[in-house]
């Protein structure tokens, strides 16, 4: 609920900032560059800590079905029956050169699987971000240009409703609905196993499918590609759609009240020019900034779609691996995300004191 | 609120009737319009889901483990009706049951994860937001990087933690509590910390300090019983959003076993199996149950949000609304 909160009263001053003193932008891009730093560090000994209690990888993901003897020795070539923190500094180091090492049940590069993977949720991140800003913003708009009335009491509710499904049931009703009893879309999947294996062969794929199948002019598979991401988009995207309608409705609300609006409408403009250009562009300062601040919550709610809609991407590979309990890959996965976490804060923060000098102190 | 300021004026020394100084009645009172239908409905929604939670042992017709009664086993996937009102699941289990018994689990949930984090967050955004200097700023930038982190995630870590594949169910209810607990924790220490820098800069806090009351004194009577205002307002919103995590936990298998106790998200999880065969009451029920009861809260939360403010709160036929607004900003 915290980021519904947040999302009408935007905590760009957050208690982290810089507390007054004079400086130019560049001294507060530079303070909140370094920021960036602490978070991800204070992520990742987090993680490390917290992983290493509950005992070594090795043991947790293959105990009980390797002899003693053989999981000592495994455990003494990795080295974990060193001091723990001889081990978190060289993960440290290893980290800063780039090693994220293999993961323990599958025996991939940590650096691999997060490429293969990613590109995947980035791919339902993009698909369900359009949803969410074609539903979101037009009836934000409405809402608040029928402020008080039916319209907006009707749209409210739904907004509320948007955060109040969880994606995965919001996933399911879908798939009843669409895929199980209209026959309209598949169940699961990115594609189908031809559209996957033509995919997995092209020259130099970026792993985002509907790029590849265009830059291939392979349509047949684009229009398979496209058919799978429309439940996991919409699911995904009715939850953040949700947040942006209020955003929209809450600033535009502010802007229309605004003398010049007033003015506008006196000189003839119409009521949707008005709602549209006039008061959404002054309005569009904070909505951008909450939305960078959305991309935490998007984050979650893709472990969940992915898992859903079996997508394959960090998600559901993340819970894959968290079954196996393996640490490594599960280590290098959270890492990427606060990497993302953080760096989109900075951009956001950035965005807005570039906006809105205010903001800067 | 506006009940408090008029039992401190002269003419009024006794305070207003108890009922008018409860958080959700005292709201309602002032509610006019759709935000009172909003809060109506949130309260009802909420209600049912406590009511629930709290008779389930006596309403549900039988336990959410049990797979056999005196005529025999229940059949597997049985179709809403008959004995089973809302069906049975893959393993047997009744759907109505099941969904009963979960709004138990969801409500002790809630109730310790939030306590906890109350508690553990309180104190730190007094002491932070107080005492200042090097301790505030570590923990400002750790309650920031926990606060930036996906919270579902965090929670899953912290389940593994504390759990470890434990299937007890108040071994599993204290995981989920935890994880949530660590979610929670940064929000309030948020809002408590600022409260508190707010406040210490008051004169009633200074001349507390100049009559020589201790740092104690001061935090734990003058400080934290002004800066505590917003926290039922806290409250019902995260607890909309404890429900959503543990539902989250449970529908990717960090939560609790079926036999120790009966959870929505898990239930939602092995119900994704049969939804490709068309069955849809195993999914549908317990889902509904988790959006009514997160509504319900959402509801109660977001109305008593806007009444708080008094730019949202909607006036009492106040003549020309467009007026009165238009005033109130110039």
């Amino acid at each position: 609920m915290a980021t519904l909160i947040e999302a009408e009263t935007p905590d760009v001053l957050g208690p982290a900032a810089p507390k007054r003193g004079a400086g130019g932008v560049g001294r507060y891009i530079l303070v909140r560059f370094l920021l960036i730093f602490p978070t991800i560090f204070i992520l990742v000994t987090l993680v490390f800590f917290l992983m290493r209690i509950t005992g070594d990888p090795i043991t947790a993901a293959l105990g009980g079905r390797l002899p003693q003897d053989q999981l000592d020795a495994r455990i003494h070539e990795a080295g974990y029956d060193r001091p723990i923190l001889v081990q978190y500094f060289e993960y440290l180091g290893q980290i800063a050169t780039g090693n994220f090492g293999t993961t323990l049940s599958d025996r991939r590069p940590v650096v691999e699987m997060l490429a293969t993977f990613g590109t995947a949720t980035l791919e339902l991140a993009i698909n369900s971000l359009v949803v969410a800003l074609l539903i979101g913003i037009p009836l934000g708009m409405i809402a608040a240009h029928r402020r008080d009335r039916t319209p907006d009491a009707v749209l409210r509710f739904f907004a509320i409703l948007c955060y109040a499904t969880p994606v995965f049931f919001a996933g399911l009703l879908l798939k009843l609905t669409f895929s199980v009893a209209l026959g309209w879309f598949p169940v699961s999947g990115r594609a189908s196993t031809n559209t996957e294996l033509a995919m997995s062969q092209l020259a130099a794929p970026s792993g985002i499918y509907w790029l590849d199948a265009l830059r291939s002019g392979n349509y047949q598979a684009l229009g398979d590609i496209a058919a799978h991401a429309v439940l996991p988009a919409v699911a995904l995207g009715l939850l953040t759609a949700g947040v942006f309608l209020r955003l929209v409705r809450t600033n535009l609300i502010g802007t229309l009240g605004k003398d010049y609006v007033e003015a506008g409408r006196s000189r003839g403009v119409s009521e949707f020019r008005l709602v549209t250009k006039h008061a959404y562009k002054p309005a569009l300062i904070p909505i951008i900034t909450v939305m960078g601040l959305q991309i935490a919550l998007m984050l979650g709610g893709a472990v969940l779609t992915e898992t859903t809609f079996e997508w394959k991407g960090l998600g559901y590979q993340l819970a894959q691996y968290l079954t196996a309990r393996d640490f490594v890959a599960v280590q290098g996965i959270v890492m990427l995300l606060a990497v993302i976490v953080a760096f989109t804060n900075f951009v956001v923060d950035i965005l807005a004191a570039v906006i809105d000098p205010r903001v800067r102190y | 609120m506006s009940d408090t300021t008029t039992a401190a004026l002269p003419p009024a020394p006794r305070k207003a009737p108890l009922l008018d100084r409860l958080p959700v009645a005292s709201h309602i009172r002032q509610s006019v319009g759709l935000q009172r239908t909003m809060l109506l409905i949130g309260t009802a929604l909420t209600g049912l889901f406590l009511l629930a939670a709290l008779f389930a042992p006596l309403i549900a017709p039988f336990g959410f483990a049990q797979i056999s009664d005196a005529d025999g086993t229940f059949p597997a996937q049985a179709a809403p009706g008959g004995k089973h009102l809302w069906g049975t699941t893959v393993g047997g289990y009744d759907v109505l049951s099941r969904v009963l018994w979960g709004s138990q689990t969801a409500a002790i949930v809630i109730v310790v994860s939030v306590a906890m984090s109350l508690f553990v967050g309180v104190a730190l955004g007094l002491l932070s937001g107080y005492f200042g200097g090097w301790l505030d700023r570590i923990l400002v930038v750790i309650a920031d990087a926990i606060y930036a982190f996906p919270s579902l995630l965090l929670a899953i870590v912290m389940s593994i933690v504390i759990s470890r594949g434990q299937s007890s169910f108040w071994g599993g209810i204290l995981a989920c509590a935890f994880s949530i607990t660590v979610v929670f924790v940064p929000q309030y220490f948020r809002v408590i910390r600022a409260e508190t820098i707010r406040l210490k800069a008051e004169p009633f806090v200074e001349s507390a300090m100049v009559v020589g009351a201790s740092s104690w004194r001061i935090m734990g009577r003058h400080i934290f019983k002004n800066a505590t205002r917003t926290l039922p307002l806290i409250f019902t919103l995260n607890a909309s959003e404890a429900i959503l995590t543990l539902a989250g936990l449970g529908f990717l298998g960090f939560g609790i076993e079926p036999t120790s106790a009966s959870e929505w998200g898990f239930d939602l999880n092995k119900a994704l199996a049969d939804a490709s065969s068309g069955i849809w009451w195993t999914g549908v029920f317990p889902g509904v149950a988790i959006v009514l009861t997160v509504l319900g809260l959402t509801l109660v939360g977001e109305s008593m949000n806007d009444l708080n403010d008094p730019r949202l709160r909607g006036r009492r036929a106040a003549g020309n609304k467009r007026n009165t607004s238009k005033a109130g900003k110039a």
